[in-house]
């Protein structure tokens, strides 16, 4: 097996073991290039039946690109898509003027926590990566959240040699991290291989792409002439800035991010 | 050619150093984003502070402001030969199952230990659990020359007490390397202030260790995760945990002992799959309708076969608040096996920093210490020598649904 391999089959053992032990799992689809590897991968570890919901979770803030898509790729891959909004918020005009913590709290958060009680999830598959930011390096494959979704990250389960916490007491559920393992690199160079859609904003237009993608008017693209997978997979071999520069939940502060964690942002 | 990857971890007592080597690796091989060392600069500033490598690693708030690691963390950076994952373990005795939980996932260690204080509780127990781990391509790396005046004197006296105390678990160290990581002496480049050292810098000598070897050759082990039926079609997934799986292969189901042969190997979009290799996560389908399940494993007939046992010995690192007693029933997982399991007796509970037997035959084991364990079972088990497939050879206990402690198993003919 090469290191793509090997690689892939970690993450199909994890979603195997997790929809074994979990029936009452979905996986969230942000439709960007991470999660879309991971729906990718659920459909490889079950043959092309997913067993489970894919739960897109939206703001109402973001790109066209991103509904459409969604919408294209749920309908081919025959997938259950639930879409999870926080349809007051949004009535109330909830939005990034109002603050960015507040406008992730409210439209992502919030809107997952109702998703989640609707249908009575147990746990979540989710994509993040352990390199796309210092927080995220210090995340299991298998992570309890409590009711209130926050993340003791004080006081985490062990975990060896494949073996994961694999039930939960009470009120709490599990995130799943398939995907953890990976580096950003990886993943272009698997979509490259595997041959995985991804939305167009990725590929430069007029010497502007968007390395990582999400609400509107919260994205910014970086200056970049990569406009295929060829040419990104170059772009990230060589620059030396990373990922979520263009994130602005990212740069309000050193700690946002882990403030948005603990309350159980994904 | 796709490049190379390497899984290291660092590991050694609390303030030897761990972080701080770790972003002198970064900084030196340029693997560090501009805007993470404004961060980083900014951090140190906030906090009234000159600017401290470490800091690249210890992402939490708390992490920073108390100068601790408290959870194992993961990045990565380059070399000319390859790339590295580096995993930073918490050295603070509070936190050794975090320490565990990034030591289990790593191919190499560096041991690091501080020139000015030597061997420390958390070096031993640390060392114990990478012997444990079966780690063997190590470097002990003695930090912080720069505080003992570059003195090779202190190296060698430093040297000489860490190799004692790793002989007595089974390490013989590759590399045993003076550096200060705060000033760069012999991490990424050979210190003019160390003359009478003549080996390889840290980076030098990571370069030299070998990716863990594959078990394609091994006999076959397939462990069965889950039955699948798609579209009418019974598909039976699971790991190739050693061995390389054949379309074809006569194959024997523990622990029901029926046989079969393997029909198809079932890859999503990919047609007539002949073989999957050690490691692959992949399907089969059988010509005969058995009785397969979670937890099974399937052999080939003809090679070495598993074995069965109703108890095990084994050694286990304990490390949970609520200790392990004789008599009481836990979760055994090994592999995709899941069963309930004895503690039938604790015959030695051993401190695992200073590996002393504090009992024999005891009644409980606490946490933070190692115990030489006997464990049954009322239905059979199926284990293998950890050498030949550490998958098999080597377990987790589960008590009120955590993971407690990590064993390996020592005797198999009971």
């Amino acid at each position: 097996m090469d290191y793509l391999d090997e690689l892939e089959s970690k993450s199909i053992y994890i979603i195997r073991e997790a929809y074994k032990q979990f029936k009452d799992i979905a996986a969230l689809w942000s439709i960007g290039k991470d999660s879309t590897t991971l729906v990718w991968l659920i459909r490889k570890a079950f043959y092309g039946k997913v067993p489970f919901p894919v739960v897109h979770i939206d703001t109402s803030y973001k790109f066209e690109e991103i509904y459409e898509f969604r919408d294209k790729w749920a309908k081919k891959w025959n997938l259950k898509l639930i879409v999870g909004r926080n349809e007051e918020a949004i009535k109330a005009g909830m939005g990034p003027h109002m603050g960015k913590l507040q406008c992730c709290t409210a439209l992502k958060t919030e809107a997952l926590k109702m998703t989640i009680d609707k249908y009575g999830f147990k746990a979540l598959l989710l994509g993040i990566r352990r390199d796309e930011h210092g927080i995220r390096a210090k995340e299991r494959y298998f992570s309890p959240r409590n009711r209130e979704f926050q993340w003791n990250y004080k006081d985490q389960p062990p975990e060896l040699w494949d073996q994961y916490k694999s039930k939960q007491e009470g009120e709490e559920h599990i995130r799943v991290h398939p995907l953890l393992h990976w580096t950003e690199l990886d993943i272009w160079q698997y979509i490259k291989r595997e041959n995985i859609p991804v939305v167009e904003l990725y590929f430069a237009k007029n010497g502007k792409r968007y390395r990582s993608i999400g609400c509107k008017p919260c994205c910014s693209p970086i200056p970049s002439d990569a406009d295929t997978i060829d040419k990104i997979i170059e772009e990230l071999k060589t620059t030396n800035i990373s990922e979520r520069a263009g994130r602005a939940q990212d740069k309000e502060r050193a700690y946002m991010m882990q403030k948005l964690r603990a309350l159980g942002y994904m | 050619m796709e490049r190379e990857h390497l899984k290291l971890v660092i590991v050694g007592h609390v303030d030897h150093g761990k972080s701080t080597l770790i972003g002198r690796l970064f900084f030196d091989t340029d693997s560090l984003p501009k805007e993470k060392i404004e961060e980083v600069k900014q951090i140190c500033e906030a906090l009234g502070k000159e600017l401290e490598f470490a800091y690249v690693m210890d992402h939490l708030e708390e992490e920073r402001s108390q100068g601790i690691t408290i959870d194992t963390a993961q990045t990565f950076f380059k070399t000319e030969k390859r790339d590295y994952v580096i995993i930073d373990a918490p050295g603070h005795r509070e936190f050794t199952k975090n320490m565990i939980t990034g030591a289990s996932q790593a191919e190499a260690a560096i041991l690091i230990v501080d020139a000015s204080e030597g061997v420390r509780e958390q070096t031993r127990r640390h060392a114990y659990i990478l012997g444990m781990l079966g780690l063997k391509q190590v470097i002990v790396a003695v930090n912080k020359m720069d505080l003992v005046d570059y003195s090779e004197n202190v190296f060698n006296e430093v040297s000489k007490q860490t190799t004692d105390f790793l002989e007595r678990i089974g390490i013989a160290p590759t590399y045993i390397i003076p550096i200060s990581a705060k000033e760069g002496d012999n991490v990424a480049k050979a210190s003019d202030r160390m003359k009478w050292y003549t080996g390889p810098t840290i980076l030098q000598a990571l370069d030299t260790f070998k990716k863990t070897e594959k078990r394609d050759e091994n006999p076959l082990r397939f462990a069965v995760q889950d039955v699948y039926n798609i579209d009418g079609k019974r598909i039976i997934v699971g790991r190739v945990e050693a061995g390389t799986l054949r379309v074809g292969d006569n194959i024997i189901v523990l622990p029901t002992g029926e046989e079969t042969t393997v029909e198809t190997i079932e890859e999503f979009l990919k047609e007539d799959v002949k073989e999957a290799p050690s490691g692959k996560s992949t399907g089969i389908t059988v010509a005969d309708k058995l009785f397969i399940d979670r937890g099974h494993i399937l052999y080939r007939k003809g090679e070495k076969a598993p074995h069965l046992l109703k108890e095990i010995k084994g050694n286990i690192f304990w490390m949970s608040k609520e200790p392990l007693v004789v008599g009481e029933k836990v979760v055994f997982k090994c592999s995709t096996q899941e069963l309930p399991c004895t503690v039938k007796a604790i015959e030695k509970r051993i401190d695992s920093s200073t590996l002393e037997i504090i009992e024999e035959n005891a009644e409980k084991l606490e946490n933070r210490e190692v115990g030489e364990v006997v464990l049954s079972f009322s239905t059979e088990v199926i284990v293998d020598d950890f050498n030949s497939t550490p998958d098999l050879g080597r377990f987790v206990i589960e008590k009120n649904y955590n993971i407690s402690g990590g064993g390996i198993i020592t005797h198999l003919e009971r």
